[in-house]
């Protein structure tokens, strides 16, 4: 029985784009002039790569269904009027390509590699002496980044805070760039009365704390739908499709407060635009101004739209964390990097320290949005006709 | 004879790039007496700057100095220390810069950059230094020099930027002034006040001057040396007036022949072929091989020696060379007579020839057309006053004929432009154009016009999309005037109006950057064209252009009018342009036109009195030296 999530969509429509892409690549255009010169930067193609991986990991991991349940002879169960019951618990493909680091996890917290927990216990030898010390793992060696306080393996959390940050990383863009292209251009281009109304929204929404705007937002609209984890009967519609998603909500509110920055920018460079000969020579034509807008004005603005996007991606994963660090992020239920760095706060200030939880929700992020950086300046350079040929 | 004041020797400067080292200076020698004025002239980068900046040692982290000895009184520069390099900037050698706007810093009051500049190099205390630059305000006629002293250069206008920065480059009494295109930046009437400010200060401190500049009247007029730079070496050297007397190089020679004036009225400018080689791949023998005239066989290998052919007057051109000449190597690749050829129409256009023009009839006329820019002021924006940009203008444009806006910048002249064109609408007028008034027409009325009235603007880095490729550029236009044309019959089009304006329909895929300034400036005209207007405003179209494009670019505009019957409105300040290109001209000096005629009639007789400022401002070449600029 498949469940689709709200935020299954946005991987569905970032994961169809990028693929709409590769694919128009293999005709003549002007996507296929753009990936010739990608191709040229070593670089780049590397970090596409690894954008790939992440891409996958989402995207298999925004694949999920429920089992029928089983008992113990095998045989499904059924409820009284003969309808077949299913698990609560929606299984991605991720989860079921990784049977055994799902379900290897431990008593606490254990070190990278290691082959005993990481506290102490007293335990009952064989020959009734009782000794403490620290017991032996379940699954020796097995953990290759140990694991946390509730003895998950914190490989497999990293794996699965993945598909939050994708969704959150680009879906809050996908609110930002259209809004704020969308009401810059027109604020820019138009002036007047258009200049003033948008200005006085933008700078309205940022006089208002951030933080406060996506509390009362959160505690308005995400603490009732799926927090993650399990799915609720009431949550989902036709048993399949689950509107209400926490983290729905989360990239919509990220997306409300953080799309004034690029707005302003791209309203001053269309003030700057505006006035090029080009567009003078255009108008000169009897051009209308949406064919303005359209030829002349946006394509100039998309190396503006390519930067703030790479910047913000790393911006918003780590803005998750902190809400989340506040109780307003991501359900507790939800792997996510921000919560991981929010456990290891209390795992820093004990003493040995534990610092694998730290370490790997660092080495996921970091591995993300470094390709994505040096892949989104490679995409900006490919869309400059002024750059290639050097 | 006294020793000279600055000496230089073999100044070799190359610097970094992609694709190689770039031989900017290679070789220069020359010498500047004490109190006299030498100039480098030359087109834009063929080196003068980069000798500028060598010589102050002030090169960019991409330039280095690879030879050569730069001596000032006795002394050589190039062995300095750095901190005995800044000890000697300022205080034995200054320079003034091209562009008064962006070489005074904005949060600083010009009294304490003067202050800076004296007390970096005079142990003076604050107030002696004050009093001192004071004095220098008022030396370099900025009076109130008290009040003036805590201005911010924002307050200033151009010209009087350039006073300040003048009295900073003196404040120290240098030696040596070095002056790199002090006036290009300003107006007219500017330019005249600064050159004879510059040449007041000289006199008054004795310093000597490094003029460099693409203006040759202005080196003919105030320099008494002068150096011609052709890609990194100096081709030619002579006395000023010798070298306008007798220019030897045939670069010299070209150059001064294409420069726009009235006695060239009727035949075409001459034009140099080709382009200058990029500095990285140098030809092997003379530089000018393969765009001159008089090339011979052994010109491309052997390389020119500069020898002195008479008093003072060096060149490097084989054609003088009575050992090379007696070689075998002086054989004339072709034979040109030194006819200029006249205007034609490249072949292959599709332009029908010999339209029937009917010369002398009014195509657009405007009256009283008032163009005014709101100034808001309060909370709510509120228009608090106006600005008059264009303030009750008339005008005629015949048809087939050109007529000349002139005026200094800010006069309003490019507004009055774009509001005939109805780019935007006038607040008062008649734009009577083809017997309708169009001042008050919208949108859908306009549009029938617009493929007749066209625009060229000036600056051709601007005036293309960077990211169209040229066909997508001049396609536009077609799209949205000829809806009737399809794809094909575009593409016909856009081949037939870029081979009119010479450049190879095969480039149409290319992006703007693939092209040089003067081939831009060519897809601008291509991009008007394309529509077959029948009135084009030329908004300062050549002015940012190098001499010798500039002399193609207006033969092109001559050949279409002579083809088409177009006409012109041509938009400018330079008065050398009006004189070879324009039937009538109208003077505009703060938002009105305040003399309007023929243009040998104003020329001649100047009735207002700004025209007539305006005319003595421009410095000239003799009208008697150009016949004798004969290639030999």
């Amino acid at each position: 029985m498949p469940v689709i999530l709200s935020t299954d969509l946005i991987v569905y429509f970032v994961v169809s784009a990028a693929l709409y892409f590769g694919l128009s690549a293999r005709n003549d255009g002007r996507a296929r002039e753009v990936w010739f010169e990608i191709r040229k930067n070593k670089l780049a193609l590397a970090s596409m790569c690894v954008l790939c991986l992440y891409g996958a990991a989402a995207m298999a991991d925004s694949i999920r269904f429920r089992d029928a349940l089983v008992d113990e002879k095998g045989a499904p169960v059924v409820s009284s009027d003969g309808a077949v019951l299913y698990s609560p618990q929606p299984l991605s493909l991720l989860d079921r390509a990784l049977p055994g680091m799902r379900g290897n996890s431990e008593k606490t917290y254990s070190a990278p590699f290691s082959d005993r927990l990481f506290v102490k216990e007293t335990m009952e030898t064989p020959d009734g002496r009782v000794v403490r010390d620290y017991p032996l793992l379940k699954h020796p060696h097995d953990h290759a980044l140990g694991t946390d306080r509730i003895g998950a393996d914190i490989l497999f959390t990293a794996l699965k805070g993945v598909r939050t940050a994708i969704v959150i990383g680009t879906g809050a863009t996908v609110v930002i760039i259209p809004f704020a292209i969308f009401f810059g251009v027109i604020a820019g281009y138009f002036g007047g009365f258009a200049d003033d109304a948008v200005q006085y929204v933008y700078t309205t929404l940022a006089s208002i704390p951030g933080v406060l705007l996506i509390v009362s937002f959160m505690l308005l609209f995400g603490s009732r739908g799926y927090q993650g984890g399990v799915v609720a009967a009431k949550d989902a519609v036709l048993a399949v499709f689950v509107p209400n998603d926490r983290l729905f909500w989360l990239c919509l509110i990220l997306g409300i407060t953080s799309w004034t920055d690029l707005c302003r920018l791209i309203r001053g460079e269309t003030l700057k635009l505006r006035e090029m000969d080009y567009v003078q020579a255009s108008l000169a034509f009897g051009s209308s101004r949406m064919r303005v807008i359209y030829t002349h004005i946006v394509p100039n603005l998309m190396h503006l739209v390519l930067i703030t996007f790479v910047l913000q991606f790393s911006g918003l994963v780590l803005a998750e964390s902190v809400l989340s660090y506040i109780g307003i992020g991501v359900g507790p239920q939800t792997a996510s990097w921000g919560n991981m760095i929010n456990a290891s706060r209390l795992e820093l200030s004990r003493e040995p320290v534990v610092w694998w939880n730290l370490l790997g929700a660092f080495v996921f992020m970091f591995a993300l949005v470094l390709p994505a950086n040096v892949f989104g300046d490679a995409v900006r350079d490919a869309l400059d006709p002024r750059l290639r040929n050097r | 004879m006294s020793s000279p004041t600055l000496e230089v020797k073999n100044l070799r400067t190359y610097f970094r790039t992609p694709a190689g080292a770039a031989l900017a200076v290679d070789r220069v020698s020359f010498s500047i007496e004490k109190g006299a004025t030498f100039a480098l002239v030359g087109e834009s980068g063929c080196g003068k700057t980069a000798a500028a900046l060598s010589i102050m040692q002030l090169l960019p982290p991409a330039g280095y100095l690879a030879g050569g000895e730069i001596m000032l009184n006795g002394r050589n520069l190039t062995e300095l220390s750095e901190a005995e390099k800044r000890d000697v900037r300022g205080k034995n050698v200054s320079m003034i810069f091209q562009e008064p706007m962006t070489s005074l810093n904005p949060v600083f009051t010009i009294g304490e950059q003067i202050v800076e500049a004296i007390r970096l190099h005079r142990k003076k205390d604050y107030n002696a230094a004050k009093e001192a630059s004071i004095r220098m305000l008022s030396d370099v006629g900025l009076p109130g020099g008290a009040s003036l002293f805590h201005e911010y250069p924002h307050r200033l206008s151009g010209g009087q930027r350039q006073r300040v920065m003048i009295a900073m480059a003196l404040a120290c009494k240098p030696d040596l002034l070095i002056a790199d295109e002090p006036t290009t930046a300003l107006d007219v009437t500017i330019q005249d006040e600064i050159i004879k400010l510059i040449n007041k200060m000289k006199a008054s401190t004795g310093a000597s001057v490094l003029l460099i500049t693409h203006n040759m009247a202005l080196v003919y007029r105030n320099a008494d040396t002068a150096a011609v730079m052709y890609a990194g070496k100096i081709v030619e050297s002579a006395p000023a007036k010798g070298l306008f007397r007798r220019p030897m190089h045939p670069y010299t020679i070209k150059l001064l022949r294409s420069i726009p004036a009235q006695e060239k009225r009727g035949v075409p400018l001459d034009t140099i072929k080709g382009v200058v080689p990029p500095a990285t791949s140098y030809p092997e023998g003379c530089r000018f091989s393969g765009r001159c005239p008089r090339e011979m066989t052994g010109c491309a290998a052997v390389e020119p020696r500069l020898s002195e052919y008479d008093a003072g007057h060096v060149a490097a051109c084989h054609l003088w060379d009575k050992e090379f000449m007696a070689t075998g190597q002086s054989r004339p690749l072709e034979t040109i007579t030194d006819a200029l050829a006249p205007i034609t129409s490249p072949e292959g256009s599709d332009i029908d020839e010999g339209k029937t023009l009917e010369e002398g009839k009014t195509l657009l006329e405007v009256r009283g057309l008032k163009t005014y820019y709101p100034v808001s002021a309060g909370l709510f924006k509120r228009a608090a006053g106006y600005v008059k940009a264009v303030d009750g203008i008339a005008l005629i444009v015949k048809k087939g004929a050109t007529t000349a806006l002139v005026g200094e910048s800010g006069c309003g002249k490019t507004t009055a432009g774009k509001t005939i064109i109805r780019l935007r609408a006038p607040d008062a007028g008649e734009i009577i154009f083809k017997g309708t008034d169009v001042a008050n027409f919208t949108g859908a009325q306009l549009k029938p016009m617009r493929s007749s009235m066209q625009m060229i603007f000036q600056d051709p880095y601007s005036a293309l999309n960077p990211r169209l490729t040229i066909k997508a550029t001049i396609e536009e236009g077609l799209k949205v005037l000829r809806p009737d044309m399809d794809a094909s019959a575009r593409v016909k089009k856009i081949s037939a109006t870029l081979k009119r304006v010479g450049i190879t329909p095969e480039m149409m895929e290319r992006y703007p950057h693939e092209f040089s300034g003067g081939q831009r400036q060519r897809i601008g005209i291509a991009r008007a064209l394309s529509v077959d207007p029948e009135f084009i405003i030329c908004d300062e179209a050549i002015s940012s252009q190098d001499v010798s494009i500039q002399a193609q670019i207006l033969n092109l505009l001559k050949s279409i009018q002579r083809d088409s019957g177009i006409s012109y409105l041509f938009i400018t300040h330079d008065l050398g342009v009006v004189e070879y290109i324009a039937d009538y001209v109208s003077v505009m000096f703060a938002g009105k036109i305040v003399e309007d005629g023929p243009v040998e009639e104003i020329f001649a007789n100047p009735k207002h009195e700004y025209t007539r400022k305006l005319l003595s401002a421009v410095p000239r070449i003799d009208k008697e030296l150009p016949p004798l600029w004969t290639l030999p």
